[in-house]
Order: C-alpha cells, then structure tokens, then sequence
C-alpha cells in the first residue's frame, strides 16, 4: 500500500479489527471486517453498526461575514438553519456543475460547521478562500484534528443514549447538539447515510480511540458491529443518495444530478455562485437526469455500464450494486431526460448482456427507519 | 493467512484444481485467498454440463460486491457436473472454497497440461503470503 495516503486516527482499530483496508481518497480505510459487506449491511438495516468516516472534511466558518460566505458558495441557503440544525447544500461551480456535495451546520448566529468529502477536501478549502476576499471570515480547516464515526441503524439511539451526556430525544432530524460521548467532548448529529436513523459524532481526532473502542465494548452485547466503505455504499444505494465522484462531479450540472431541491433562487439570500446558470436550466429543463434504475432480472450492474434503449447506448450507470435487502440489482446513472420518467423501460449492458430494467425513483429500499 | 492446501494443484489467476474419485475427473474452484480478496460472492456464471473448454479460456465469471472477475480454465476439459448448490447459496465458495465451494467437475483431455500448474509452495509464493 502506498506510504502517501493518509490515516484515519482510528486506523490502528481497525488493524485489531482485522479490517481489510483499502486507499479511499487519499486515505486507508477500512472496506469490510471479517463478517463481510453483506453481513454488515444487514446489521444496520436491522440493528445497528459503527462506521469510521473520519477521512471526511471539516472546515469551520466563522466571522460577521460567515452566514454571507457560506450563502454565496453553497447553493442551498443556510440563512434558513436554525442554531443547531443542519442541511444538505452543495457547492457549485459558475457553470452550475457539482464541485462537491456537503452539510453545513449552523453552530452559531455567525459559526458554520462544513463537512465535506475528502477527495475533494483541498479544492473546496481553495474554493471557498477564493470567494471570501474582503469579507470578515476566519476559515480553519480542522479536518485532522477531528475524527467522525456514524452510528447507523434503527437500535442507535437504544445504544447511544446510556454513552452519551446529549438528550437524544431532544435531537430531531438533521439537529445537532453538544455534548460528552464515553466522556469525550463531542457534536452529535441526527444524520446518516443508510437510509436508517442514526447518529454522527463529531469529536477530537486524539480521542477517537476512546469513543471508538466504548461503543463497540458497550454495544457489543447489543449486536453493534463495525461497518466499512463497502457497505456505507450499499446502504446508501439502496436509498438513493448520490456519491461524489460517481453520481456527482464536475460532468453533470446540479439540476442533472437531481439536487434542484437544494438548490434555493428566492428569498433575501442574494447571488450564489452558478445562479445565473442553473436559474437558465431550470427554466430550459435539463437535459439528462441522474435517475434510479431496477434489474428486472439477475445482473450486477456497475459504474461505467451502459444503458441501452432499442439497442442505442443512451446513458451510463454511474453506481450500482445486487441490492443485499431487496436481493435485486440496483443502480443510478444519468439518462436523457425524456426516457428519465419512472416506468420507463431500459436495458443494462452487463458484458454483452442486454439486461431488462426499469426506471425507479428512489428509495430503492423504503422501509428504513430514518425520521424525518 | 490463506489456506492452500497441498496436493492440489493451481493457476496464477488463482482457480484450483482437485483430484476426485474418478480418475481424469478434477473439481475447479477459487482459492481461499482469491475468496478472500474477493469478499462476499455473490452469483456466478456457470457453463453447463457438456460444455467444453480449452485451458486459459474465460469459463465464467464470479460476481462479488466489490467487484466482478472473470474465471479462467486451469486445463482444457468437458464440464461434467456444475455445482448447483451454488445458485441458492453463492456464498459458499467464501465460507468453504475448498469443499463445497468447488464449481464444476471436468473430465480433462489432456494430463500434461497439468505440469503447467503450480504446486501448494508454488502457489504460496506467487501470493507472497509469509
């Protein structure tokens, strides 16, 4: 393995884990433990599971102009968020393609929290420092200072509650709040992305063992498991979020990628980088949409597979997977938008295989127990 | 650490091949340590009884969640049996790669072929496991 990547601060954890490990943006992180993706994925669906996100990026905002910054950069209007409550936003470039999907947390009248993906961590530090000339900001970037584990699955608030100092009856969905977890100072958010309820917490890189190693000891009675990137993937594709660098890039415009939802033109919020762009496309249409696809028959569909109408390729599958819940092949990828609409019917090319597919708008899988 | 057994004999793209009851009739699977790498498998793709094939040739594919691989014949033979178990429960090629993990039974047309491949220290050593 090469000695450029990066670690996380729990990389010895998963050493005694015997986790396979693998170089995922930049850093080694774990795939799977010895009980398979499979195995863990189920063990989120139905009980609960740790996983180690620490390679994602933090970056703190703060300052008179900060709400102003973030605003400008992100597309979705943190103007809307409450103290303690967090969104889903992106970052877009003038063009309106996806320089990076992110959440931000408001941690102040004048504080954000952005986290941010690792592959793309040094750009958007690059990106938002550009766009904050003459404005009253500070930006640091704290992401080797702070470690992330996502506790995901419907038992996680069972098991979270006895560790932790935050009521976490009081923390809805994408809320936050501070407090100790197995005594480490920590910022615990209702967020995730397996399409189950569940918690992030957000604490400091030099006591990630303790946090780490107090859940799995304390929950291991109570059937927590260790999870890796692998299912991390197949979780959140059987719900339907995009992954940057598969569904999201600088390839496809955000309306294209489906996040037309985060996407907010009105209100005081003012000018946002790729306004003027996306506001033209939404008026136009676009004119491909990254769209939910379902194997009708036995295929492992793959990033980079072709999706085929009347024996014409029309598209590509940008993420797919055999769905381990719904034991079906899954994907997304972009398609134009006119055989974009649910119901449509395309094909799968699995090496030379045409296979029949319909498509879907996600949630593949419907019945976690994420609460909105 | 992989388990590779000796007495069977080995490809470098990591299939086995192992003697049975009847002679001229081998067992092809995966390796422990291709399983391994591979993680949960999850389909295959078979040829059927009667099929035939030459050595090297792409026999199927083996479908796993990180990842598809192609599977290559260690020898050229006819395919006599294929493992149906595996189609309700691929997994066995993870939990017993050896045993009831193998995929097909092939009558093999040519012995000499099989000093081509390589022995349990040979297939050791292409692994560089220690």
């Amino acid at each position: 393995m090469s000695d450029s990547l990066e670690v996380s601060p729990l990389d010895t954890e998963h050493q005694v884990l015997k986790a396979r490990m693998v170089p995922f943006a930049g850093f080694r992180m774990p795939i799977h433990y010895p009980t398979g993706i499979q195995a863990e994925h189920r063990a989120v669906r139905e009980g609960v599971g740790i996983f180690d996100v620490s390679h994602m990026g933090e970056f703190q905002i703060e300052g008179r102009d900060a709400l102003a910054l973030v605003r400008k950069v992100a597309v979705n209007d943190a103007g809307r968020l409450a103290l303690g409550q967090a969104q889903y936003s992106a970052l877009c470039a003038e063009d309106g393609t996806v320089i990076d999907d992110l959440l931000v947390y408001r941690l102040a009248d004048d504080g954000f929290l952005l986290v941010v993906n690792a592959s793309n961590r040094k750009e958007d530090l690059d990106w938002i420092r550009s766009h904050s000339r003459k404005m009253d900001v500070k930006i640091q970037d704290r992401s080797a200072a702070t470690a992330l584990v996502a506790l995901q699955g419907p038992r996680a608030q069972e098991i979270l509650a006895p560790l932790t100092t935050v009521d976490l009856d009081e923390v809805g969905y994408y809320r936050f709040a501070s407090g100790r977890v197995m005594g480490v100072e920590s910022l615990v958010a209702r967020t995730g992305y397996t399409g189950e309820d569940g918690f992030e917490i957000y604490h400091p890189a030099d006591r990630a063992s303790d946090v780490w190693r107090g859940i799995l000891e304390q929950g291991r009675r109570e059937g927590v498991v260790p999870a890796g990137l692998g299912a991390r993937d197949t979780l959140r594709l059987e719900v339907g979020y995009p992954l940057y660098g598969n569904d999201l890039g600088r390839e496809y415009t955000a309306l294209e990628s489906g996040l037309g939802w985060i996407v907010k033109f009105d209100g005081e919020r003012g000018d946002f980088v790729g306004r003027e762009a996306l506001a033209r496309e939404k008026e136009e249409g676009p004119k491909r949409r990254l769209t939910g696809i379902r194997l009708e028959e036995r295929g492992f569909p793959r990033s980079g597979y072709p999706l085929v109408v009347d024996g014409e390729e029309v598209g590509t599958v940008t993420s797919g997977t055999l769905s381990p819940t719904l034991e079906q092949g899954i994907a997304m990828g972009y398609l134009p938008t006119e055989m974009a609409a649910p119901g449509t019917r395309v094909h799968v090319r699995i090496r030379n295989r045409d296979v029949p597919a319909v498509v879907e708008r996600p949630p593949f899988y419907k019945d976690g127990s994420i609460r909105r | 650490m992989s388990d590779i057994p000796s007495g069977l004999r080995y490809t470098e793209e990591h299939e086995y091949l192992k003697s049975t009851d009847e002679e001229g009739v081998f067992l092809v699977g995966v390796t422990d340590y291709a399983q391994g790498e591979l993680g949960d498998v999850v389909f295959l793709e078979l040829p059927a009884a009667g099929d035939s094939f030459e050595k090297g040739a792409v026999f199927g594919t083996i479908e796993a969640v990180k990842a598809v691989s192609d599977l290559y014949a260690p020898v050229s033979g006819e395919v006599v049996e294929v493992n149906s178990a595996l189609d309700d429960d691929p997994a066995l090629v993870n939990s017993d790669p050896y045993g009831e993990g193998w995929m097909l039974r092939v009558r093999i047309s040519d012995p000499s072929e099989m000093e081509d491949l390589l022995d349990s220290e040979g297939y050791t050593n292409l692994i560089g496991e220690d």
